[in-house]
């Protein structure tokens, strides 16, 4: 059917990647290049009362720069502007920048870093969200709440007398590191006069074009921001790039010569974003049948110090809340609050994870309640077609999670598999459990985000056929280069060689959005989709093509044109789907153009020698419009998930006063290739109608799983109701020994 | 990067005596390394006390592994890969070359040595578990006589050990007297490669018609330093083994540990499975 | 201490260099010598995108001081390429979806390649073991896996 989407296709930049040849910003080098150092507070918050600078270093060697040198306006232009480039009288968390260095000598600059000392006049911090909402100290604006409101459907108070069963239960999630192994870094060059050029690791070249616009006196079109090759960014590198490259531009600015910054990674870890905590308190009316009558949910993040995405984190995670079922009377009364932490930020889910978490876990403890099990519990109260998400929104996809949902209990043995880990558990030390997820995940911006972005993306045809996509959507290791690419030459019908996929560069191409959300097949996608065939238009209608047409007569038929008109090129700005409507007043509508649906299954064993826990088997079944490349969504299903069983049961961030104690590789675990099962990856496809060739998003779905697909999977094995992400062997050690089951058999 | 690199010194001669004229001349002021593995994680996190080091990797007299009747030496820069590589190793000292494996992965099994992870004094090192159960000897070197001590001795506190500032380690020794033994080794990690330890727990043991004739257990990461468990040793050694036993084994277990609340984890979960450990290994010996 | 002259083989050239003794050899490699296929990704030893190739045994750049490579054979991800000709590895990773980001990559392709050396036909146990110091955060290591194995086939295809 399709020529080139569907096939795993050649990487575009696979070449460069395993040779050694792609371009990460840490790869390339100016004349004269200096290096960037960060001098950053050691406390949590605190009045700054002087910077010192000993002696025995030959500062005026150096480049100084803080609060009192950024000739715009100190922020970090975002949502609110509250975040600082650099701290001036107050630092609201460890780590906090406040001033900058530079020095040829890269061994030199660090030495100094160290030897610049704060003195700052400590205040009382705030750690959490049960100290930050007890207001005994006020960090944040009026009450340290960064962002709140509520989403209400029918009426939840009215559903307690009637339920037969009300089941309560509190979720944790912790703080988890995106652990991109390249870690973040820019280069800069900036001047009033010639204006200012980034070169950096990013996902979203024109965010740091716009913070940069606030921070210094300069027009649009002299700040120019490229994207090099980035090693990974799961949301790391959406919002922290626009800190790190006003910092090298400041130090650039100042200095009259070109900057880098890199971070080692134990700066990157402590200083920079991170996923929110949350903590969700659920109660759920069901009936005797386990039908939902209502949901009390109340969902809360730590937000860090600065509100920064928090507001659209919590939105996000808000609307997943209710998870994918139907019920008619729900209320999520949501909340961002501050703490004086470095400002949690962007990671792949972006508050899905968390709220899915809960929800899955709640099920669970729901049908335990009820009586039936949990896979029945699902099918009782999954959403159908025709009816409303906890936004009103109606569903009009024709998925049907009771296929999903019997389809990934059919690959994962799980019937069986239930019935012999029950029957062998009695008599083994090592207890085995299977456990599953149902959910959805929304792809594109929230609500009304995709038209207030009104992202743009065009094509450029060249004399010889080729085809230059112009987008500033980033690669950085999903595949955005070659899935874009297959598009444009589908929709061509050229051969994916002759697509082109230049670099982002700020000056070169327009603003398609950032690379954030799951946007980027559907949306961006889905423009250049619409790009293309106005491109065709233009040259059916100039009469140089026909109506079928072969490869060759393309190349013919854009020369022609070129010759006769100039440029040939076609653009496209975003335009929602018909019959969309987001009310951001009262949080209700449509939430998303389409949802990717699925279910996973994990299958585990705890060794209660040591609660040590293995995830030994992963189910991973979605439906997810169109695969345009199977070799690279399968990849994204199996990245996600690992990086889900990651945050599952290996990755702690240890907070001391704010501070991550635990800033290196060796004690921040991610899993190795020894941690992950096989993950075993299904896809279905019911073409969505608004995306290209039938596509959804699917970048952050995976990682909305895992978690409580795990837990559920420990429940069945342990008994044990834990409900706190990342559970560590020592958490359930002491939920074993507090429960005193009867698990300890003698094994004889 | 958090260190200043010009401000340090490393020299590499090229034969033993060299390096201890250097050691004698100015004790205290110079540091041997060896593979470089752990001083260099150290060293890049501006954590390494030393600013003068001495590299010894070019002093053929610290390599190999050969054998007599009755010990195996092991050369101070034997390194992981070559442990798990000697057939000797693998046949009667099984505990050193799964140790061996579980330190870090394959590019630090490389370079690392044992004597390097000696030196180093890690309460969680993988090998000094496996070394004192195998009663390893340890043989020092300097301008001085050579010394020989019980490994056992070696460590005296965190990161503190019987090694003068003169002294380099030559090799270890290992008595060929593990036959008929059952050999016990787990290491309890954060995650399942290349991981620090949590807890490790080494046993060796000669049972004789159901009595215990000998004993060894030793322990990683629940002390300042890998411990022996001679207390516990003593409750089983000569005694018939049964479930009473164990039960004693385990509350004497207890009182020879002292883990700690640290940020891989708890002084509570060190101490529960530091006994489950234990009551596995003593079970698996039951007939 | 001053910079010392230190030779070395690289990818079968000698090369000079004038380096502080503790300078890290992925430094050298990287600033020095021009070879920035060779990346840093914790400075601890733990991830594993600097591994490099020290007489035929993978080690990790990062912790080896460039003093301890004196005279020594270093093969980077640069050296594998022969006349515009992928290594069977190479292509087997850029094939089979192994490279997603690309940062992890020419660590983990040299361990895939002493992984081959030791086991031309490794199980999946010898595979995961072989490649536990290299960290990859994109793939979830599958398609890692899955390189590995169509470049043994490859390879030993060869014999």
């Amino acid at each position: 059917m399709f020529q080139t989407v569907g096939k795993s296709v050649p990487r575009k930049e696979g070449r460069e990647k395993v040779t050694g040849q792609a371009t990460y910003v840490d790869d390339i080098t100016f004349p004269g290049m200096l290096m960037g150092a960060t001098v950053r507070s050691p406390v949590a918050r605190g009045r700054i009362r002087n910077i010192e600078f000993p002696d025995d270093l030959p500062w005026e060697q150096f480049t100084i720069v803080t609060a009192k040198n950024i000739p715009g306006q100190n922020s970090v232009a975002l949502i609110s502007d509250d975040q600082p480039y650099l701290a001036g009288e107050f630092v609201n968390h460890p780590e906090e920048p406040v001033v900058l260095l530079a020095h040829p000598d890269k061994y030199l600059v660090e030495k100094a870093r160290q030897a610049v000392h704060l003195d700052i006049d400590p205040l009382p911090g705030v750690f959490g969200i049960e100290e930050s909402l007890a207001k005994q100290q006020i960090i944040w604006g009026e009450d340290n709440i960064l962002k709140a409101f509520v989403i209400e459907k029918g009426d939840v108070d009215g559903v307690w007398e009637e339920a037969a069963h009300i089941i309560e239960g509190e979720y944790r999630t912790g703080a988890q590191e995106q652990l991109y192994i390249e870690t973040n870094g820019m280069i800069a060059i900036a001047s009033p006069e010639n204006g200012i050029t980034i070169w950096g690791s990013m996902q979203c070249p024109y965010y740091v074009h716009k913070a940069l616009l606030k921070a210094f006196p300069l027009p649009p079109e002299k700040i120019r921001i490229v994207q090099m090759e980035t090693g990974g960014g799961f949301g790391g590198k959406e919002d922290y790039p626009s800190m790190l490259a006003g910092h090298a531009a400041l130090l650039a600015w100042k200095s009259g010569r070109p900057v880098k910054m890199v971070y080692d990674r134990a700066e990157d870890l402590a200083a920079t974003t991170k996923r929110h905590p949350s903590r969700t308190r659920i109660r759920s009316a069901v009936t005797a049948q386990g039908k939902l009558l209502g949901q009390d949910i109340e969902f809360v993040l730590d937000g860090g110090a600065y509100a920064t995405l928090s507001a659209v984190v919590l939105s996000r995670g808000a609307i997943h809340a209710a998870g994918p079922y139907h019920c008619p009377n729900v209320r999520i009364r949501s909340s961002a609050v501050a703490t004086n932490a470095p400002p949690h930020g962007a990671f792949r889910g972006f508050g899905a994870p968390q709220s899915i978490f809960a929800m899955e876990r709640h099920m669970d403890q729901v049908a335990r309640a009820v009586g039936i099990a949990p896979e029945e519990l699902r099918r009782r109260n999954f959403l159908h077609a025709g009816e409303a998400t906890a936004t009103g929104q109606v569903i009009r996809e024709k998925v049907k999670l009771e296929h999903l949902l019997d389809r990934a209990l059919e690959l994962a043995d799980y019937h069986s598999k239930t019935k012999a880990f029950a029957e062998q558990n009695q008599h083994s030390r090592v207890k085995r459990g299977i456990g599953f997820a149902s959910f959805m995940h929304g792809a594109g911006f929230t609500g009304s985000g995709e038209r207030y972005l009104q992202s743009v993306a065009g094509l450029e045809a060249l004399a010889d056929g080729r085809v230059r996509i112009l987008a500033s959507s980033t690669e950085i290791g999903q595949g955005t280069n070659t899935i874009l690419a297959q598009i444009v030459a589908e929709t061509l019908s050229i051969n994916y060689d002759q697509v082109e996929i230049p670099r982002p560069d700020t000056n070169e191409v327009p603003n398609s959005g950032p690379t954030v959300a799951s946007r980027t097949c559907m949306v961006v996608g889905k423009l250049l989709e619409s790009a293309a065939i106005g491109l065709k238009q233009t040259l059916t209608k100039a009469e140089l093509l026909d109506e079928n047409y072969s490869g060759g007569d393309f190349a013919g038929a854009c020369a022609r044109y070129i010759e006769r008109f100039g440029p040939l090129k076609s653009f496209c700005q975003y335009q929602a789907p018909p019959g969309i409507h987001w009310d951001e007043e009262t949080y209700s509508g449509d939430a998303y153009g389409a949802f990717a649906w699925a279910v996973y299954i994990a299958e585990v064993s705890v060794d209660t020698v040591t609660c040590e826990i293995t995830v030994d088997d992963f189910v991973a079944l979605q439906e997810v419009g169109r695969v345009i490349h199977p070799v690279l969504a399968a990849g994204q299903i199996e990245g996600g998930v690992a990086q889900g069983i990651g945050y599952a049961i290996f990755e702690n961030v240890v907070w001391k006063n704010g501070r991550m104690a635990n800033a290196q590789m060796t004690n921040y675990i991610m899993p190795t290739s020894v941690d992950v099962p096989r993950i075993r990856v299904y896809f279905e496809e019911i073409p969505y109608e608004y995306g290209p060739l039938g596509a959804k998003g699917i970048g952050e779905l995976p990682i909305d799983g895992p978690a409580p697909a795990i837990l559920n999977a420990i429940e069945n094995a342990t008994g044990l109701p834990v409900n706190e992400v990342p559970l560590m062997p020592e958490m359930l050690m002491r939920a074993l020994e507090r429960a005193k089951a009867p698990l300890e058999a003698s094994v004889g | 990067m958090r260190v200043y690199v010009p401000d340090y010194t490393l020299e590499a001669p090229g034969t033993v005596d060299q390096v201890l004229r250097l050691l004698a001349r100015e004790p205290g002021v110079w540091r041997p390394m060896a593979g470089g593995t752990d001083l260099m994680v150290l060293f890049e996190a501006g954590q390494l006390p030393y600013r003068n080091l001495v590299g010894l990797w070019r002093i053929p007299e610290l390599r190999g592994i050969t054998a007599s009747e009755t010990h195996v030496t092991l050369g101070a820069l034997t390194t992981y890969t070559q442990i798990q590589r000697s057939e000797l190793m693998r046949a009667e000292f099984p505990l050193l070359v799964r140790a061996a494996s579980w330190t870090g992965a394959v590019a630090t099994q490389n370079r690392g040595t044992l004597a390097g992870n000696i030196a180093n004094g890690s309460p969680a090192a993988d090998s000094p578990p496996a070394l004192l159960v195998y009663d390893a000897d340890i043989v020092l070197l300097s301008e001085r006589d050579p010394r020989w001590l019980r490994y056992s001795h070696f460590h005296t506190g965190y990161k503190t050990n019987l090694m003068e500032p003169d002294e380099i380690i030559s090799h270890i020794s290992l008595p060929r007297t593990t036959a008929g033994c059952v050999h016990y080794l787990r290491k309890v990690g954060t995650r399942k490669a290349q991981a620090i330890s949590k807890v490790a727990l080494a046993g060796l043991a000669k049972i004789n018609d159901g009595t215990i004739e000998r004993i060894r257990i030793a322990l990683g990461s629940v002390a300042p330093m890998p411990i022996r468990c001679h207390q516990t040793e003593a409750v089983l050694v000569d005694r018939e083994l049964d479930r009473a036993t164990i039960e004693e084994a385990k509350a004497a277990i207890v009182t020879e540990i002292s883990p700690i609340d640290d940020i891989r984890s708890t002084a509570e979960y060190r101490t529960r499975v530091t006994v489950n450990l234990l009551d596995e290994f003593l079970t698996s010996l039951l007939p | 201490m001053g910079k010392l002259r230190i030779e070395l083989h690289v990818n079968g050239h000698k090369r000079t260099v004038e380096s502080y003794p503790m300078a890290r050899l992925l430094d050298v490699l990287r600033e020095d010598l021009g070879l920035t296929g060779t990346k840093e990704g914790c400075g601890e030893g733990e991830c594993g995108a600097c591994a490099v190739l020290l007489d035929g045994e993978l080690v990790n750049s990062c912790l080896v001081p460039v003093l301890q490579v004196d005279g020594r054979n270093i093969l980077t991800v640069e050296g594998l390429e022969k006349n515009g000709h992928l290594h069977p590895i190479q292509e087997a990773f850029a094939e089979t979806g192994g490279t997603q980001c690309g940062i992890c990559t020419p660590g983990m392709i040299l361990a895939s390649y002493q992984l081959l050396e030791q086991y031309p036909h490794p199980t999946d146990e010898q595979i995961r073991a072989g490649l536990a110091g290299n960290l990859c955060r994109c793939t979830g290591y599958q398609k890692i896996f899955d390189a590995v194995r169509q470049a043994s086939q490859r390879t030993a295809g060869d014999e």
